[in-house]
């Protein structure tokens, strides 16, 4: 028990995780909290490789998924969160292979911020950073303590760092902005919680602005002056501040812009940071192998005789099954049809299917084609991105006979 | 947490001392330690009237496995595993400041808190704050925890 692997639970990647094993499988996870627990002990219902209902072997269940894909007009790639950074790369491969339709999670969660960042419109750091510098950190419309429980522990608020010796009580200010109180801000405390209206972010945003420029906030909601001038106050103190975005500011913002102007003026009288609170292993992953390739970093369409890439919200997983405009989908482990709404994703269970995933889901029951991966930082290593961009790499913990998706990919690419 | 009081107004309050104890209050008090449970208040479990203040208690006092010696209890099915407490514990950090002090996982045997299977597990509570000669009201860790899911009797 002297070796650290990675959790793949949240994009948080802990490196810190030891692992007990009996009989091939994982026994006892120490460190890891509940919900890397429950991903690195694998599924509870594994997925079956089948093509129509029955069950058949991965060759020829490769051979069909490469039918319906090679036969399809406009096919739809989709998932990728929870991939390794070697499968997205051969996923993007195949959509401009087969002209898809080439989209994530990041489409309806993060993307805005992780396109700013990687445009450099938004001032980021690692998480190193956070822990060994940052002393004001606000979680806005974010709660880490239950989306990335090891947040506040590992890097935000509790530990140690070198230049934050001396704790939490007396080094660090948490600050929660949210619309209710969620447990992140039973930890920041009342007087460190600021409840806004749902959907008024924008508002506070340029109130805060307005306090930061030493001018009386306004708010049509009416919230206390005195309060926003005292958060003010302390950001303008800050030496290393950082702000944790969560998808309720992202939800809540029609653009970007009152956030440009806050991260404008917060580095003009103190040094602010954006953290974006990622939630899939390797979502950034994605964003940053797409950007790479194309400029783009999400809802891509890729022509079927040029190969080159269109970019724009209607190609979005959405867009694309609003608008039925896909004829065939390929889910890599990710389950639209229960994360998406019902109005929406189910168009896909009425076009051909295929699921590429460890455990069976909502979507997978609706395939036509289910081919069963490894799962992705236990069976299988692999690189992925942190969600403040850093690589890490991924070990293998126990053997399976399953492929690992960067396997099923190739193969399905060289069967078309 | 409950408090003595609370308890107390569940109770018969008729100072019959058929559990044993010289008064209602007394019962109240052993109860909130965890020295006594519900069930050893005969007229409470027997007579229909207190039926409803039973009911309470039993939910109020949710039954413990283990107390520790210092009196920690980790409610298991509330915690998480975030590891706050364990690197939030004073003497978790000053044993192990480069591990759990420093919000990885522990890398010393004489830490209090460890997380297993997403579960926090209280080991070596003699060295707690609220142990021993020199003992303080330490919160530490019932501070940080999210879903209050430690508690001291």
């Amino acid at each position: 028990m002297s070796e650290y692997y990675v959790c793949t639970g949240c994009a948080l990647l802990c490196d810190d995780i030891e692992v007990e094993t009996e009989n091939g499988k994982v026994k006892t996870v120490h460190a890891a909290c509940r919900k890397g627990v429950a991903r690195m002990k694998g599924c509870i219902d594994s997925l079956e490789c089948t093509v129509d209902g029955e069950k058949t072997d991965v060759e020829s269940a490769i051979a069909k998924a490469a039918e319906i894909l090679g036969e399809a007009a406009n096919p739809l790639i989709f998932g990728h969160g929870n991939s390794s950074s070697e499968a997205q790369k051969l996923s993007i491969a195949l959509a401009k292979k087969v002209g898809a339709y080439l989209d994530d999670t990041s489409s309806f969660c993060q993307g805005p911020i992780i396109e700013a960042i990687l445009q450099e419109k938004l001032k980021t750091c690692t998480l190193d950073d956070i822990r060994h510098k940052a002393d004001v950190i606000i979680f806005w419309g974010a709660d880490p303590s239950n989306s990335h429980p090891r947040h506040l522990s590992r890097y935000s608020y509790f530990p140690r760092g070198k230049e934050r010796q001396r704790g939490w009580e007396e080094d660090r200010t948490a600050i929660c902005v949210d619309v209710r109180k969620s447990e992140t801000a039973i930890i920041c405390g009342d007087n460190r919680f600021y409840k806004i209206p749902m959907g008024e972010d924008a508002e506070f945003m340029d109130a805060l602005v307005s306090a930061l420029s030493s001018k009386v906030p306004k708010t049509s909601f009416g919230f206390d002056a005195k309060k926003i001038l005292e958060l003010a106050n302390v950001l303008k103190k800050a030496k290393f501040g950082v702000i944790c975005v969560g998808l309720g500011l992202i939800y809540s913002l029609k653009d970007l812009e009152p956030l440009f102007r806050l991260m404008d003026k917060l580095n003009e009288v103190s040094d602010f940071n954006i953290m974006p609170m990622v939630g899939q292993y390797n979502m950034r992953g994605f964003n940053q192998n797409l950007y790479e390739e194309t400029g783009c970093i999400n809802r891509v369409k890729y022509s079927p005789e040029s190969g080159e890439a269109e970019h724009g919200p209607e190609f979005s997983v959405v867009e694309a099954l609003r608008n039925k405009t896909v004829d065939a989908a390929l889910i890599i482990g990710s389950d639209p049809l229960s994360s998406l709404p019902l109005s929406v994703s189910r168009y896909l269970a009425e076009i051909p299917l295929i699921s590429i995933d460890p455990c069976r889901n909502l979507t997978s029951s609706r395939s036509n084609v289910t081919i069963p991966c490894a799962l992705g930082g236990v069976e299988y290593g692999g690189t992925a991105v942190r969600m403040d961009g850093v690589d890490v790499e991924l070990k293998k913990i126990i053997d399976t006979d399953n492929l690992p998706d960067v396997e099923i990919l190739k193969k399905i690419t060289e069967a078309i | 947490m409950a408090n003595v009081m609370e308890i107390y107004q569940l109770l018969p309050k008729t100072n019959c001392k058929e559990c044993g104890k010289s008064t209602c209050m007394a019962f109240a008090v052993d109860l909130l330690a965890r020295k006594v449970s519900v069930n050893d208040c005969p007229p409470l479990v027997n007579d229909a009237k207190y039926k409803a203040g039973y009911e309470k208690l039993s939910e109020m006092i949710a039954p413990v496995g283990e107390v520790t010696e210092t009196g920690l209890i980790v409610h298991e099915d509330k915690c998480i595993g975030c590891g706050n407490c364990v690197v939030a514990c004073p003497v978790d950090v000053a044993n192990d400041p480069l591990g759990a002090g420093s919000g990885k996982a522990p890398t010393s045997d004489k830490v209090i808190f460890k997380v297993e299977d997403g579960v926090v597990k209280a080991r070596n509570v003699q060295e707690c704050r609220r142990f021993g000669e020199n003992k303080i009201l330490c919160v530490a860790c019932i501070d940080t925890c999210p879903t209050k899911a430690i508690e001291f009797v």
